[in-house]
């Protein structure tokens, strides 16, 4: 870290775009402030016409994601029906962006979701911890292509970019990048294991420098999760992105989204800090399990004026 | 020359208890001109000074060559029977003002510890010229006793000031408590230039009480020391001038404050004035004129005066008067 | 570029916000809200005819269309104020224990809170400020100025160091139209808790929720005449603070007013307060975190419409993150709504008045003819009511009116500097001194720009804070005094 050369320092050739690893800087993020707006921007009154459309919009937005030692065949191809499908009584509401699931049960996914313009979404990369070696990584994000994954969700090594080992955080994005093939990659900081928005802020542009197509928050398994306010700086690292190059990456919030009104304010920061261009599952995505009836119960309620119960919305 | 040999005996009498008179002849004789016993071929015709107003550091004559007189009372030193004085005109407070204004930054920067120590040099000069103080009183017509009693209090409270330099702002700095993430505080900060009239009397305690809370706050000042006694302000000058006192940080105008302030009150490098006088249109003048730059005005009759003398005659307040409040907020996150 | 509105955006890299996802209209139930046609003064604990039978009206600046009518104090009606303000002192509130005073101050704060729906609404039905700043900004500070100061009635023997104090006496305070009820709560609040009486005079535009006060005032049970409003215009105020039986007068207000009424006061024993106007600097480095930079610089500047004396109205932008950061304003500006004020999701509502509309238009219009580069959001204005759109100018010089002269409205000036001494300077180069933003994330030089910033107020790191326990006020012809916090208490006190 002494001579020029380190500080630009970027894996091996063969590699996508350099990441200047320490000029610039990221810039800082102010952690009242940054709350603050993101909170402002859940204040964004929804009613009638624009909260169904913006609700329908976040089932299309869905990852429908299980991500337990107990997944079984079964469970996955009733969740595959769910995204394909979400609501019987109302063909036009859905599908789903994606299933998200682990190596194993992608296969499963694959066949229930044929002919389906539903994706299939795997975690890999020694998915939650990341605490493999890389060889190892790879190898499972290559073999969750070869089952059929359109979609690899990864995780950084959070231990590198704590220890500031930022080059290696690097490398190993790019070199699951390269491991994808044509599917695309999702890049997860695990936020909530990071300390602060200046460490998301800094994780957020390695992993779209690195050649993440999107970056998400979490792996659902580390509390806190998405939250708006951590949502908000990714989006900002987007947006800064953009402005530099005109490539646009996505953003997924995963865990933590649960209600229809908390869908509806991910929706408004979308909308208002990176626009119309990102307001599509291409763009942005919700990880979330439980969030789907939520929002089906509340499409409902728009629909028929009565505030609907738990049980008349199928629990895959 | 009655009075003059009258109080010339008592003072002579003061020091003698006090033991502290001077050698006969020593600086005494201050004319050759022939006495009851005749003309005293070894009598020495002492130096009589050029009483000057007190600018950015320099003693100083009116720009404008006006002076006025102002009559010897007690006196058998230095001083002529008349002595001039100059008097003050609108170009001098303008100058006076500059250099004020000039000095205002770096004497602000200084530590408050700083200022303490150079208020505090201050008591130290004007204790070592006691003597002179005290004399420059009497012969502005205050009476030994009393002369004395003014010294001593105005040296004291230069003494007071000087230790309350790095003390106020503890006391008037709040921690804002408010409702949110945020870290609020509030710092006192000087006004600026101040313009000081101070009262005609007490002359040494009037000044000192005025003007050394003003510099205490960070301030600078120019004042207008009026022309009952403008010979005590000028040996008060002397002790700012040789204690270490900036150029500039207090800058003394002799002369007419029905003619100097109302061109201090319209100055618009003037932040602030502390008017105290017996003349109400003056006072009024000032806080009409003031609204230009929306000054701070104090306004005081010359009864207030009369407080100075005692414990009344110093305090925080009077300090406060002139320090503004900055309230500072920054959010507090990782 | 005279006269034509540009868009530094207007490239392929501009961000679109349009019509992919629209809010549908989310405007506040209104229904359980009534205003009556015709309001009276306030005087003695009673509602009483204007002495004249002139009234005024008052109208929603979004619709133009009246409101109400309310009463014309002219000097007589004041006398009787200000007589009925004397009697109450010395019969009743002066005497009266602090602890006392507290509770009816409580009180007070209480109904502000169980009424804050009702008064919001009405706030901005009168003023034109979005129902979002009336709901969340205005009535909680309001309410929570009178909690603030209640506390203090029975404790003001900690607040001077041990000096002596005396309340004044009457009050004489007028008030303007940008936070109608909030400034009515920071003038009444302080000074009755002192044990002074008030005579309390709105802004003409904006007289609704002062009454309403009054009417809180009034069922909280209060002694007649601690609390009085006589509504008017710059007549009804000029005989309040002219009037010999005030004791006080507070102003806030405009520099030129405020010089006015320092004038009046002249030779008078009156004590004087002046909270007047400003042309912050929000002062923006290379290395300040940029998004919530710019977030403060929209706060600062298109908060209540620009009609905040504290606004950060020049922009001083480090030179080389200039660029940059006028790409996402231009992005930023363009997502604010503007519009009906009582619709939930209004960012920016109507101009107070049309006379404040014709000042922006004029003011606008010479920054384009110094040749200053403009840049509007693209919004849709009503086709009725008083509005103007974000704006900011780029290319503005130290020495242009839009520079140097409080605009009030939403217009922003940007300039640029090279280094924190030619900052420092840019910010000082003005006569006014109320408040300064500092955007930067190295801890040192927020202190060290602080320290040097002649303002009353320096937001570093965020922008338009305020609380009840925080001094606010200004340096050089921002005025004198400050109101909030422990050292508003010395405003409304004599100090032995």
């Amino acid at each position: 870290m002494t001579a020029p050369d380190s500080l630009s320092r970027y894996g091996s050739s063969a590699r996508p775009a350099p990441y200047p690893l320490f000029y610039p800087p990221p810039p800082p993020v102010d952690q009242v402030a940054v709350e603050e707006r993101a909170a402002s921007l859940g204040k964004r009154s929804l009613k009638k016409g624009a909260k169904v459309a913006g609700l329908k919009l976040a089932v299309r937005m869905m990852d429908l994601t299980t991500l337990e030692g107990k997944d079984t065949p079964g469970k996955v191809r009733a969740m595959c029906r769910k995204a394909l499908l979400p609501l019987d009584s109302d063909p036009s509401i859905g599908p789903c962006a994606a299933v998200c699931v682990y190596p194993n049960l992608v296969p499963v996914a694959r066949a229930a979701l044929a002919g389906s313009a539903v994706k299939v979404a795997s975690v890999a990369t020694a998915f939650p911890s990341g605490q493999s070696p890389l060889d190892v990584k790879l190898a499972d994000v290559r073999r969750a292509v070869e089952l059929g994954a359109d979609e690899i969700d990864m995780v950084i090594d959070r231990g590198a970019m704590l220890s500031g080992d930022y080059a290696k955080v690097f490398d190993e994005i790019a070199a699951t990048k390269e491991a994808c093939g044509k599917a695309h990659l999702k890049v997860i900081l695990e936020t909530g294991e990071l300390g602060s928005y200046d460490v998301v802020r800094k994780a957020s542009e390695i992993g779209i420098a690195a050649g993440g197509d999107f970056i998400k928050t979490s792996t659902g398994k580390v509390q806190p999760a998405a939250t708006p306010p951590v949502t908000l700086v990714m989006l900002e690292a987007i947006r800064d992105h953009y402005y530099a190059t005109g490539r646009r990456i996505g953003m997924k919030p995963a865990g933590g989204v649960r209600t229809a009104k908390q869908s509806l304010h991910y929706l408004v920061l979308v909308k208002e800090t990176l626009g119309d261009a990102w307001l599509t599952p291409d763009l942005f995505r919700f990880g979330a399990s439980a969030l789907l009836n939520d929002v089906l119960m509340q499409i409902e309620k728009e629909k028929t004026g009565a505030y609907q119960a738990s049980e008349d919305f199928s629990k895959d | 020359m009655t009075t003059r040999r009258t109080l010339e005996k008592e003072r002579t009498e003061t020091e003698t208890e006090n033991g502290t008179a001077l050698p006969d002849g020593a600086s005494r004789s201050m004319t050759h001109a022939e006495g009851a016993n005749g003309f005293d071929p070894a009598a020495r015709l002492s130096v009589a000074k050029a009483y000057k107003m007190f600018v950015g550091g320099a003693f100083v004559r009116s720009e404008s060559g006006r002076y006025f007189q102002v009559r010897g009372e007690a006196d058998g030193n230095a001083d002529p029977d008349v002595v001039n004085v100059p008097r003050g005109s609108r170009k001098d407070a303008r100058d006076a003002v500059l250099a004020a204004k000039g000095a205002a930054d770096s004497w602000a920067a200084r530590t408050a510890f700083n200022r303490g120590q150079i208020l505090y040099r201050l008591a130290e000069v004007m204790e070592s010229r006691r003597e002179e103080l005290q004399t420059a009183l009497e012969r502005g017509g205050v009476s030994g006793a009393e002369a004395s009693r003014e010294v001593a209090t105005a040296i004291d409270r230069a003494v007071y000031y000087a230790g309350f330099c790095d003390k106020f702002q503890a006391l008037v700095a709040t921690s804002n408590p408010v409702a949110g993430p945020h870290f609020g505080f509030s710092v006192p900060e000087p006004m600026g230039v101040v313009a000081v009239v101070a009262p005609q009397r007490p002359a040494l305690l009037g000044l000192v009480s005025t003007v050394l809370p003003v510099l205490a706050g960070a301030n600078t000042c120019v004042v207008v020391a009026g022309t009952d006694d403008p010979r005590t302000a000028v040996v008060w000058c002397e002790c700012l001038a040789t204690s270490d006192l900036p150029g500039g940080v207090v800058n003394v105008l002799t002369g007419q404050a029905s003619e100097i302030a109302p061109h201090l009150a319209k100055h618009r490098e003037v932040f602030a004035m502390d008017v105290w006088s017996a003349d109400a249109d003056l006072r009024a003048a000032v806080e009409r004129e003031g609204s230009g730059n929306v000054k701070r005005v104090r306004t005081h009759d010359e009864s207030d005066a009369a407080k100075l003398t005692g414990e009344t005659g110093q305090g925080l307040g009077f300090i406060e008067r002139f320090l503004e409040t900055k309230t500072v907020w920054h959010p507090v996150g990782v | 570029m005279s006269g034509e509105i540009t868009k530094s955006g207007d490239d392929a890299l501009a961000l679109d916000f349009g019509r992919a996802w629209e809010y549908a209209p989310a405007p506040e139930a209104t229904d359980h809200v009534t205003i009556a046609p015709r309001h009276e003064l306030f005087v003695g604990g009673k509602w009483v005819a204007p002495r004249s039978g002139k009234y005024f009206d008052t109208i929603n600046p979004a619709t133009e269309d009246k409101l109400a009518e309310v009463a014309e104090a002219d000097e007589r009606d004041v006398d009787d104020a200000v007589q009925a303000a004397r009697r109450a002192y010395d019969r009743v509130w002066s005497k009266m224990p602090g602890k006392e005073r507290a509770k009816y101050v409580f009180r007070i704060a209480r109904a502000l809170q169980e009424k804050a729906r009702e008064l919001a609404i009405v706030e901005s039905l009168d003023g034109g400020k979005p129902i979002k700043e009336s709901r969340d900004v205005d009535l909680p500070l309001a309410a929570a100025h009178f909690f603030y100061h209640a506390g203090w009635a029975d404790k003001l023997d900690y607040a001077f160091h041990g000096r002596a104090w005396r309340p004044l006496g009457v009050a004489g305070q007028i008030i303007p139209w940008n936070f109608p009820l909030l400034m009515a709560a920071w003038k009444i609040a302080p000074a009755i808790a002192c044990g002074n009486t008030v005579v309390l005079k709105p802004a003409e535009t904006t007289p609704l929720t002062a009454l309403l006060l009054a009417r809180i005032v009034e069922e909280a049970g209060l002694p007649p005449g601690v609390v009085n409003v006589v509504t008017g215009a710059g007549a009804t105020g000029a005989a309040l603070a002219s009037h010999p039986g005030v004791d006080k007068v507070a102003f806030t207000g405009s520099t030129d007013v405020g010089k006015r009424i320092q004038r009046a006061v002249a030779g008078t024993k009156k004590k004087l307060t002046l909270e007047l106007g400003g042309k912050a600097a929000n002062v923006v480095f290379a290395d300040a975190p940029l998004d919530q930079a710019v977030e403060g610089i929209v706060n600062g500047i298109y908060f209540n419409q620009g009609h905040v004396c504290c606004a950060g109205s020049r922009l001083l932008v480090e030179e080389s993150v200039h660029d940059l950061v006028v790409r996402k304003l231009t992005d930023r500006i363009a997502t604010l709504r503007v519009g009906d004020p009582l619709d939930k999701n209004t960012d920016v509502g109507a101009i107070n008045s049309k006379m404040q509309l014709d000042k922006i238009r004029q003011l606008v219009a010479a920054g384009e003819e110094e040749g200053a580069e403009r840049h509007t959001a693209p919004c849709a204005l009503p086709s009725r009511g008083y509005f103007f759109p974000p704006t900011f100018f780029t290319g503005v010089a130290q020495s242009s009116r839009i520079a140097r002269e409080e605009i009030f409205g939403p217009v922003l000036s940007v300039l640029t500097f090279r280094t924190p001494d030619e900052a420092i300077e840019k910010a000082n180069n003005t006569m006014y001194g109320l408040s300064a933003g500092i955007w930067t994330d190295k801890g040192a030089k927020i202190f060290w720009m602080a320290q040097r910033l002649k303002a009353g107020v320096v937001w570093g790191n965020t922008y338009n804070k305020f609380d009840p326990s925080s001094p606010f006020g200004g340096y050089k012809e921002s005025g004198f005094g400050r109101e909030g916090g422990r050292q508003g208490l010395s405003a409304y006190t004599e100090l032995a």
